[in-house]
């Protein structure tokens, strides 16, 4: 069913279609419309045998989750940026143990300087915790992607985190087509255990590891991660089957045939990134993208066929890593191996930095003159990162960087206004 | 269930490993004799047979005291109870009424009429027992159950020699004396009443019998020169209280001097109270130094017999004596003062103690006698071979309990040397003392006290002064014995383990460790109540 | 007495068992039967009153549960102990997560059990979620407050050690005053745990108001049972808080431990009682009351007050704290005395 509506609320109609048993919810914008969602339809009893759980942060909101899905419960939570980290001990827990969580993370910056609006610092900061981590392009994405999810996440034992950009998608009212409950019913089967806490059959979750085990664990936690490269392409077809559209996968290759450049992005930035693309090639120009909707697993191989005839490749990232750059550019660099290639890392859209269509032309026919430095910050002000640097080689206590800069921010909007 | 490798476990998997190996001192289980049983001369398992009394299986608790002794009835009446003296519980609150438990047994199996185990199979031994007192008629309930012949010999006309010649009926009924010692007899034993033996070697020869044991007593009432006059009338108390038990009481008057100051004096002076009289007591020391129980002289005191301390009998007239003071030199000696005084007297009765009358042994070869008492080894044996002594008539202190034990000992060795062997009794466990317990966690429970008959039948008639318990104090009596050494089946050692390494086996079954897990951590051994586990140090 | 002593019975009910008592009135650790729920082969110093109580505490919870239980156990001794790779010691079904989030593990697997049992789960099946002193009143405080505000269906305990003995013996907010951890020496001017810090876990539980809060320590076994039964007869958030001697930490014999458990109480430097949505409703009364002195002199921690010159002063300060508990908690039988 065609349904103009909130991003957010997309999701939750997804989610409430998974027949979903245990919600925990903390507040933290941009994810939060998505769980007052589901907490009213479990409320008003649109959804049945689920227990909607007011938590006391998102440590707990995680560690509730956990002993949810270790009891066989159907477990579902969300939340973004500051919430993320400060449940980063059970994030990893959960993965560790194994346990089929399913995660909207509606991805927002990390402060300090705190800030609400969307890049993908958060979901990133987590690459290495163990959980399957998709990015969704569209809501139609978002929605199809959370129901692939659950099931994912039972078939391997393994969390899933489904990330959305904040806003740009979280708060978005598009048109989304909400499948049937018997639709996600043929796809998505109740929930079958690995393992499960169960007084007829008890079990010890979570023995303490030592140097003898803990290497062939973590082998293995990769391995479950090797076997979901296999199965997402395999879910995405099975859900083609099923609902006829074609969403998930692991890597989306767009005009990428003959293209000697090939941007390669994640998220809702792509849709801009398609839009410039489609006017360059319009123009003759060699372009093509690569969208990664599977950052863990990684697609090394997918990304290097979608790649390998191209002359070079520009990675567009809404993360940043300090002190060295890109996060995703790092990866897709891993996918050279054996071949040559020049690769670009553009950092961009940080905090909620708007990524222009002018922006990204320029950039691109820079990248094809190869007339790009390695390291880029796509629309950074130069003016005010030298007026500070500045301040700080003249004096030692030069004051906050953050409202510094928001002051030459502001005398420069003034200067343009 | 397809289980994570490593993070998830298997329940209960740590059994594989053996923390035992952590140890270096285990500990193990023991049994220690209790104060009570190590002091009881007859050798009772007291606080054995106290176990079975705590559950209400009282027959059970009866069988198992009779293994040692066969007269709970009359224990439970006349025995001292040094038991009691000992007892920890002593110094927690106040000591188990050991006594009282023991007559509740023994007045229970008389009124319910429980058996004594029938004797072994017959060995075609056939021993002699001259005397049946307490000791003679010990020693024949325990060789009878050996299974040898026992023909016991008594120049009296009943059984129960002291008990019944000696111990007034207030506080030894007949019908209760009569009973246990019929039990005896019903065994078996075979009694020719009547009969002096005057020559042990001819009896002996005589009846063909392989071995004797000598249980006489000591009946001959020793004497005091008193100057006295052509009338006046002085007795001795083992003939006054003899006579009770005859046709023919004895006419001591209304003001009767008791003279010394045993039981036995206290005893004739009850007597003579409750025949109507007014008994004096002259004793020539202080209270406390009077060999009477103190509790004795109490009940004498509390039923109207007067007693004159520090004083001695220097002469006796027609119808009245002259005393004379006496004050106590530095060492506690008795000195006379020179101060005289005179009392009206109807009669004296000399209770100055008794001697033995050895004429039975005369002419046996190797036999020693000092004192006036035959000399017996460790086996209760004298130095004639075969011939076997215990109760009064060997050096001892003398009282019941001490025959009885006698009689105990000497069967098992007579018992041993009529098969040719020394008996050799099993080596005593260490004494619970004190310092082993663990007394927080017995519960407060002050002693039952035993009904006293009232005064005024005190005074005018011989009927039983200190009453029995019923069934429930005696439970609740039992069930203060701390049981002391040996294992109640409190399960703490069992619920204390942090290892779980203690398996408990059961009702009556009591405990095992588990040494492939105990760590010996000795937290069974510190919360154990009874100090019933030893720690030991760990030999690899 | 948070139940009915048997007032005599040659040890009463002092005694793990009594073969005096009827059956049913019998301890559950007297029991031939007992499910051992943590069993032997674990790795707990020797003596440890964490492995005892928790023992003690979950077989408990197993009877009056008829073995339907479900237990979520924070990071800690109790944790590093029994489940070390490749043996656990837990006979239930048990599941350790981290350090400051067992209280919410817990809830989580309350609401599985709910939503399974409004699927047509028949067994009844409890929860209960237990830690140690550092991860329940420092680091999963959080946690667990928030699941006795929301009065989840979870019985926590906690086993007080007063301090984080897994890593060797630092101070928790439940040290005592004056006590040598590793992170409060018994050095400099103020020797030893710091006056006027820390908190009393139970009385902020009190104060959520929840059903049934409890103390109690491992030497009164039958009180220990009692109030994890009578917590069980509850639905919503309980909290029992068990007093369990470490002797590693506490520098004591490995056999004192249940002798200290009975000091604390008896000094009354552990109140034991029992709660009610928030107010008092019993307190164990001391048998035979006693200084602190006889509390603290056998452990270690304690040494440097009772050195050449005796810290009569702190010694005093410790009295007082022992006193206002005897107070408070109205731990003296006022009819006896
Ligand atoms: C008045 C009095 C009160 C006492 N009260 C107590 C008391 O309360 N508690 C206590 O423990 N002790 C008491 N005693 C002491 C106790 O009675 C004796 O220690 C005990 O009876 C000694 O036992 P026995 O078997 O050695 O000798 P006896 O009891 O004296 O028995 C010896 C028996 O041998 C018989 N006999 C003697 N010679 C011969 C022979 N040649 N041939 C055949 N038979 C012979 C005698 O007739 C007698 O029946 C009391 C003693 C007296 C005198
Ligand atoms: C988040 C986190 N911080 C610190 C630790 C380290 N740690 C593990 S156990 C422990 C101490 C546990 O103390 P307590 O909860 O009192 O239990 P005990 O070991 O004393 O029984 C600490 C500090 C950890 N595992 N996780
Ligand atoms: S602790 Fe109790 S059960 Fe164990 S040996 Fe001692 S008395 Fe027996
Ligand atoms: S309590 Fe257990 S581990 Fe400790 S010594 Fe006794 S049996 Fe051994
Ligand atoms: S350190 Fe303490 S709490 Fe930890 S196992 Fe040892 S005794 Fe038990
Ligand atoms: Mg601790």
């Amino acid at each position: 069913m065609l349904k103009q509506m909130e991003g957010s609320h997309a999701v939750a109609q997804a989610v409430a279609l998974c027949r979903p048993e245990i919600i925990c919810a903390y507040p933290i914008s941009p994810q939060t419309h998505i769980v007052e969602g589901i907490g009213e339809m479990v409320k008003a009893g649109e959804i049945v045998n689920c227990e909607f759980i007011n938590v006391e942060s998102e440590f707990a909101a995680m560690s509730v989750a956990i002993g949810s899905s270790a009891t066989g419960a159907r477990t579902y939570t969300a939340t973004a940026s500051q919430g993320l980290l400060f449940m980063v001990e059970a994030v990893y827990n959960a993965s560790g143990l194994g346990l089929p969580i399913v995660m909207t993370v509606a991805n927002r910056a990390i402060g300090a300087p705190i800030n609400i609006w969307n890049d993908h610092s958060d979901s990133i900061s987590q690459r290495d915790s163990g959980w399957i981590q998709l990015f969704a392009e569209t809501n139609q994405e978002a929605l199809d992607l959370h129901i692939q999810a659950f099931k994912l996440a039972e078939e391997l034992s393994l969390p899933v985190m489904i990330c959305m950009d904040g806003f740009i998608l979280t708060h978005a009212y598009e048109r989304v087509d909400i499948p049937t409950q018997e639709q996600v019913d043929a796809f998505l089967p109740p929930y079958e255990p690995r393992q499960v806490l169960d007084t007829h059959a008890p079990v010890s979750i979570g023995a303490m590891v030592g140097p003898e085990a803990f290497t062939e664990v973590r082998y293995l936690a990769h391995e479950k991660q090797m076997q979901a490269l296999e199965l997402i392409p395999k879910m995405a077809e099975e859900f083609m089957a099923i609902f006829g559209r074609d969403s998930g996968g692991l890597v989306r290759p767009y005009r990428t045939e003959d293209a000697e450049t090939i941007v390669i992005a994640m998220g809702s930035l792509l849709g801009t990134i398609k839009d410039t693309v489609d006017e360059m090639r319009d123009a003759g120009v060699k372009i093509g993208v690569l969208g990664i909707t599977s950052f863990r697993p990684f697609p090394l191989d997918a990304v290097r066929q979608a790649i390998k005839h191209a002359k070079r490749v520009v990675v567009l990232e809404k993360t940043f890593a300090v002190g060295i750059g890109g996060i995703l550019a790092t990866d897709v660099r891993t996918a050279f191996f054996g071949i040559q290639m020049n690769a670009y890392t553009v950092i961009a859209g940080l905090g909620g930095r708007p990524i222009t269509k002018t922006a990204l032309h320029e950039l691109f026919e820079k990248a094809g003159r190869d007339d790009l430095i390695p390291l880029t910050f796509l629309d950074l002000d130069w003016n005010v990162v030298n007026k500070q640097l500045a301040r700080e080689r003249q004096k030692r206590r030069s004051g906050p960087a953050a409202e510094n800069i928001l002051r030459d921010v502001s005398s420069t909007a003034a200067h343009i206004s | 269930m397809n289980k994570p490798f490593a993070i998830t476990l298997d329940p209960g998997s740590s059994l594989a490993n053996h923390t035992g190996s952590w140890r270096t001192e285990r500990p193990v289980y023991v049994d220690r004799l209790p104060p009570c049983n190590s002091q009881c001369p007859a050798g009772e398992d007291i606080q054995g047979w106290l176990f079975h009394a705590e559950s209400g299986n009282y027959e059970k608790a009866w069988q198992h005291l009779t293994r040692d002794n066969p007269f709970p009835a009359i224990m439970g009446r006349v025995c001292y109870h040094s038991c009691e003296n000992v007892c920890n519980r002593g110094q927690l609150d106040a000591p188990v009424g050991i006594n009282s438990v023991e007559r509740f047994l023994g007045d229970e199996a008389i009124r319910r009429a429980w058996k004594l185990v029938p004797p072994a199979a017959e060995t075609g031994k056939h021993v002699l027992i001259v005397g049946a007192g307490p000791s003679g008629m010990s020693a024949a309930y325990h060789l009878r159950r050996f299974g040898h012949r026992v023909t016991v010999y008594e120049a009296g006309p009943l059984l129960g020699g002291m008990m019944r010649f000696g111990i007034p009926k207030y506080r030894l009924p007949r019908d209760v004396l009569d009973a246990e010692m019929q039990r005896v007899v019903d065994m078996g034993v075979e009694v020719v009443l009547n009969t002096k033996v005057d020559n042990i070697l001819d009896t002996m020869q005589t009846g063909k019998f392989d071995a004797a044991f000598l249980a006489v007593g000591a009946h001959i009432a020793k004497r005091a020169f008193i100057p006295s006059g052509e009338v006046s009338k002085v007795v001795d108390a083992i003939s006054v209280l003899r006579s009770m038990e005859g046709e023919n009481k004895p006419m001591l008057g209304r003001r009767v001097i008791v003279y010394g100051g045993g039981n036995t004096a206290i005893d004739v002076a009850r007597t003579a109270k409750r025949m109507g009289a007014e008994p004096i007591i002259v004793y020539r020391r202080t209270r406390d130094k009077m060999p009477a129980h103190d509790f004795e002289i109490e009940e004498a005191l509390q039923e109207g017999v007067m007693i004159r301390w520090l004083s001695t009998i220097k002469q006796a007239g027609d119808t009245n004596i002259t005393i004379e003071k006496m004050e106590l030199d530095a060492s506690g000696f008795p000195q006379p003062t020179g101060e005289f005084e005179t009392l009206e007297a109807d009669s004296v009765v000399l209770a100055l103690g008794q001697d033995v009358d050895l004429s039975l042994l005369e002419g046996v070869p190797g036999l020693e006698v000092s004192d006036g008492v035959v000399k017996v080894d460790a086996n209760m044996m004298t130095g004639q071979p075969g011939v076997f002594a215990g109760g009064d008539m060997v050096p001892t202190e003398r009282n019941i309990t001490i025959g009885v034990g006698h009689g105990k000992k000497a069967a098992r060795n007579i018992d041993a040397w009529l098969r040719g062997a020394t008996y050799v009794a099993p080596p005593k466990h260490q004494v619970a003392t004190f310092d082993k317990l663990n007394t927080w966690y017995y519960a407060d429970a002050p002693k039952t006290v035993r009904p006293m008959l009232d005064i005024i039948r005190r005074q005018s008639t011989f009927d039983e002064v200190q009453g029995g318990l019923d069934e429930s104090t005696a439970l609740f009596e039992a069930r203060r014995c701390l049981s002391c050494g040996n294992c109640f089946e409190c399960d703490n050692c069992y619920g204390v383990c942090p290892d779980n390494a203690v398996i408990k086996l059961g009702p009556g079954k009591r405990f095992e460790f588990n040494y492939d897990y105990c760590k010996g951590c000795g937290m069974c051994v510190a919360e154990c109540p009874c100090g019933a586990i030893n720690m030991v140090p760990e030999n690899n | 007495m948070s139940f009915q002593p048997v007032k005599f019975y040659q040890t009463g009910t002092f005694t793990v068992g009594n073969r005096l008592l009827a059956p049913q009135e019998r301890s559950v650790q007297a029991n031939m039967e007992r499910t051992n729920s943590l069993n032997s082969g674990h790795r707990a110093c020797q003596g440890c009153g964490e492995a005892l109580g928790a023992r003690y505490a979950i077989d408990a919870a197993m009877h009056a549960t008829d073995n339907q239980l479900i237990a979520a156990n924070a990071t800690g001794c109790l944790e590093v102990f029994s489940t070390p790779y490749p043996e656990t010691s837990w006979q239930i079904p048990w599941m350790h997560s981290l350090f400051g989030n067992a209280p919410a593990v817990a809830t989580g697997i309350a609401a599985a059990i709910k939503i399974k049992r409004q699927k047509g789960l028949k067994d009844d099946v409890r929860v209960v979620a237990q830690g140690g002193d550092g991860g329940t009143t420092d680091i999963g405080f959080g946690c667990l407050s928030g699941m006795f505000e929301r009065n989840d269906d979870v019985l926590y305990i906690c086993y007080d050690n007063g301090g984080y003995m897994n890593t060797g013996v630092q101070r928790s907010s439940a040290t005592p005053p004056a006590a040598r951890t590793a992170t409060t020496m018994p050095v400099g001017p103020q020797p030893g745990n710091v006056f006027g810090q820390g908190k009393f876990m139970p009385a902020i539980a009190m104060a959520h108001e929840i059903p049934y809060v409890a103390t109690a320590t491992v030497a009164d076994l039958r009180d220990l049972e009692h109030k994890v039964k009578k917590a069980m007869t509850f639905r919503g958030a309980r909290y029992i808080h068990i007093l369990v001697p470490c002797p590693l930490g506490w520098g004591s014999a490995s056999q004192d431990t249940i002798k200290l458990s009975r000091l604390a109480k008896e000094t009354g430097m552990f109140p034991v009682f029992e709660a009610e949505y928030g107010e008092l409703t019993n307190s164990s009364k001391i048998r035979r009351l006693l200084p602190v002195e006889e509390y603290l002199r056998p452990q270690k921690r304690f040494a440097h007050l009772f050195g050449k010159s005796p810290a009569v002063a702190t010694i005093a300060r410790l009295q007082a704290l022992a006193d206002k508990n005897i107070r408070k908690y109205e731990m003296l039988d006022k009819e006896a005395n």
